[in-house]
């Protein structure tokens, strides 16, 4: 079934079609709509859900943390202020091993206010312990949400779907909502393993010495290093029941190309657009989607990567005081490469607070990509007015 | 009160077991244990960071015998409503959900996440052991701390300078079904508050006041008995408040005068005999006030002669 939708909307079908049973959220702009249909539908009874409405963005995942432990389908959205505000429950999700999906909406972080998207509130949750995904359109949005209830009950790991404030969260595409018998045998109802249960009673989250610790964060990591070929397998299934997949990583046009441009979230789409453009034109230029940011799909990047003569990396946030995030982790996962296989990498930071993302400006990164002697030791900023 | 009817009153039961990690003279173990065999064994707690996230027992241990969810400072009552939420979802409408916290999780940092629960009337019983200070970090003040106090953030030369909040009246104000104030000291009353609790739906609140050795600076067989001074001379009067609108006194306070209660701990020892004064009319003043909730909500109020003429 085809529907126009906003992206907000397309993560509201995704939680239904997963049929969560416990939400909770606190309302953020540009985030509110996710909000707003889901307590739409759990009112007219099309998602049979508890919805708590929380006082704030703490207590909203700090009630999914609550829901999760007690072992139901649990899922929360916020954005930018939102969640960082919580930073602290991210940490408490992941380490507790909770499998809660929440999507952010990318907005950019005050002060000055900023409504507008970039990636730096999700980018600076990195090392929370969640899986992160960036999304193109909205129907992988949606397709992502319900991907991503497997994959966090499959590894006891939480995962948080990504999608640009307004450029998709607002902006309406047709959209195909996937047949509910189908997903139900996509996606069960979650089993978990252990939880709050008065007939078997356990503490969750005590006291771990120096002697314990250590090991659960080691079994941690070995589940999300399990993340890229549990998320293949799952797409392996969505691509069988649904005919659509999108990748941890994604090479478009990128067969025998001079340069390639790395990108994640919806400036993809506009970088598609100058490839297409510029292949037609004879020009060897190429695109890699980056999907998966945590954990970091090193393997699959340095494959794709290895031997193609230029990379530039298309960063819509930046780490203050060293460069754009994705560029900066890119040139450590290529550190290994042989000096032969190992690109040039350029790194450009871009887009921040809202700042459009069109091709003329992709075209201008390409230029300067190819014309640049070698790169830079800091990345370079696109646009500004000094 | 005559030990038979404490043992009449008192549930057996063996969800607390030895060999927790309080230290000696601590209340709070007493009072999760009255709180505990009361509630029975369908209940879950939620613990947010409190003296009892090191009471209960390190990791792959619990020294109680229900299902434990151990959370961060602020979110007690969310992460129990979260809990509710999904036993909701399961068809366990009957299951207890109790957060266990102490003062500094419920006056300071959780107080939002509890006013947030409050209002939404979440089905949790919210207990708050109160020992008056941040003990578990090393005895440093909250605003649970009473004015006039000793600890290691307001020391002797600056004690505590502002009064304790009145935290009973601010979940009373939410309009829950039940808030209360309880101590172990006083164990019928309590265990009579949490049976009413248990039986009750909606959000209930119970303010335990958990003497604590090592931070009030006295013997460790000595809190139990300063409870019961506390509530005799009013600092800590045993009231419950339904719906917010009816408050009633559950037990006899005979007025007794401040000064002893506070002499005999150290954390009080640098007041003067003014600022003794001072408290003593702190704590007359709150009796008034409480006193006219009491009567305007229509319930008894003991005849006033008790007052300053208890302790000529």
């Amino acid at each position: 079934m085809k529907k126009v939708m906003i992206g907000n909307h397309a993560v509201a079908w995704g939680v239904r079609l997963a049929r969560v049973e416990v939400i909770s959220a606190y309302p953020i702009t540009p985030q509110t709509q996710v909000v707003e249909k889901l307590s739409e539908m759990c009112a007219d009874g099309t998602l049979a859900a508890r919805f708590i409405k929380v006082e704030s963005e703490h207590s909203a995942m700090a009630a999914v943390i609550g829901a999760s432990a007690t072992g139901v389908r649990t899922f929360t959205a916020s954005s930018s202020h939102g969640l960082l505000y919580m930073h602290e429950m991210l940490h408490w999700a992941a380490g507790g091993r909770l499998p809660i999906v929440m999507v952010d909406v990318n907005r950019a972080i005050g002060p000055g206010w900023n409504i507008w998207t970039d990636q730096n509130d999700s980018l600076s949750q990195r090392d929370t312990g969640w899986v992160q995904l960036y999304c193109e359109t909205n129907q992988e949005v949606l397709d992502t949400t319900v991907m991503a209830f497997k994959l966090a009950e499959q590894l006891s790991v939480p995962v948080m779907v990504n999608l640009d404030g307004f450029y998709l969260s607002h902006t309406a595409e047709p959209v195909d909502v996937p047949d509910q018998e189908l997903v139900d045998r996509f996606l069960p109802k979650r089993e978990a393993p252990y939880k709050l249960d008065t007939e078997n009673p356990r503490a969750f989250g005590a006291l771990v010495r120096p002697d314990a610790y250590m090991e659960m964060r080691w079994l941690q990591q070995e589940s999300l290093q399990q993340v890229p070929q549990a998320l293949a397998a799952i797409e392996g299934d969505w691509q069988r029941m649904f005919g659509r997949s999108y990748g941890a990583v994604e090479a478009y046009r990128a067969e025998g190309a001079e340069l390639l441009l790395v990108t994640s979230g919806s400036v993809t789409s506009t970088a598609r657009a100058v490839v297409d453009a510029r292949r037609a034109a004879g020009e060897a230029i190429g695109l890699l989607k980056v999907k998966m940011f945590r954990p970091f799909p090193t393997a699959l990047l340095r494959d794709a990567l290895r031997g193609v003569p230029r990379v530039a990396v298309l960063d819509r946030n930046i780490s203050p005081g060293h460069g754009g995030i994705f560029a900066e982790e890119l040139r450590s996962a290529l550190y290994d490469l042989s000096d032969a296989e190992r690109p040039e990498l350029f790194g450009y930071v871009l887009g921040l607070g809202g700042r459009d993302i069109t091709p003329t400006v992709i075209d201008g990164i390409i230029e300067q990509a190819r014309a640049g002697i070698a790169p830079g030791r800091e990345d370079l900023w696109v646009g500004v007015n000094p | 009160m005559s030990q038979l009817r404490i043992n009449e009153c008192i549930p057996s039961g063996d969800l607390l077991t030895p060999g927790h990690l309080a230290c000696p003279g601590c209340a709070a173990p007493l009072a999760m244990k009255l709180a505990l065999n009361t509630l029975g064994s369908d209940t879950v707690v939620v613990m947010p960071a409190c003296c009892y996230t090191i009471i209960a027992g390190p990791w792959p241990q619990s020294s109680l015998q229900v299902p434990v969810y151990h959370t961060a400072f602020a979110t007690g009552p969310a992460v129990a409503s979260g809990v509710r939420a999904a036993l909701d979802m399961q068809g366990k409408h009957d299951t207890t959900v109790m957060v266990w916290v102490g003062d500094g999780g419920t006056f300071d940092i959780g107080l939002q996440s509890l006013s947030g629960a409050a209002e939404r009337n979440e089905n949790i019983l919210y207990v708050c052991y109160d020992n008056e200070a941040y003990m578990n970090t090393g005895i440093q003040r909250s605003s649970a701390t009473p004015w006039g106090a000793w600890t290691t953030t307001t020391p002797a030369q600056f004690p505590e300078a502002s009064n304790k909040k009145d935290i009973l009246a601010i979940m009373a104000a939410h309009n829950i079904p039940y808030a209360a104030s309880a101590t172990p000291a006083y164990p019928v009353d309590f265990v009579e508050k949490v049976t009413k609790a248990k039986a009750m739906r909606g959000t209930r609140f119970l303010h335990v006041l958990s003497p604590c050795p090592p931070g009030w600076k006295c013997g460790d067989d000595e809190g139990l008995e300063l409870a019961r001074m506390a509530v005799q001379n009013r600092v800590f009067p045993i009231v419950e408040v339904e719906d917010g609108q009816r408050w009633r006194l559950t037990m006899d306070h005979a007025g007794d005068a401040v000064e002893p209660y506070l002499r005999r701990q150290g954390r009080f020892r640098h007041l003067n005999g003014e600022q003794v004064t001072h408290i003593q009319a702190d704590i007359d003043a709150r009796w008034e006030q409480l006193l006219r909730r009491v009567e305007s909500s229509g319930g008894e109020v003991p005849r006033a002669p008790a007052l300053a003429g208890a302790r000529a």
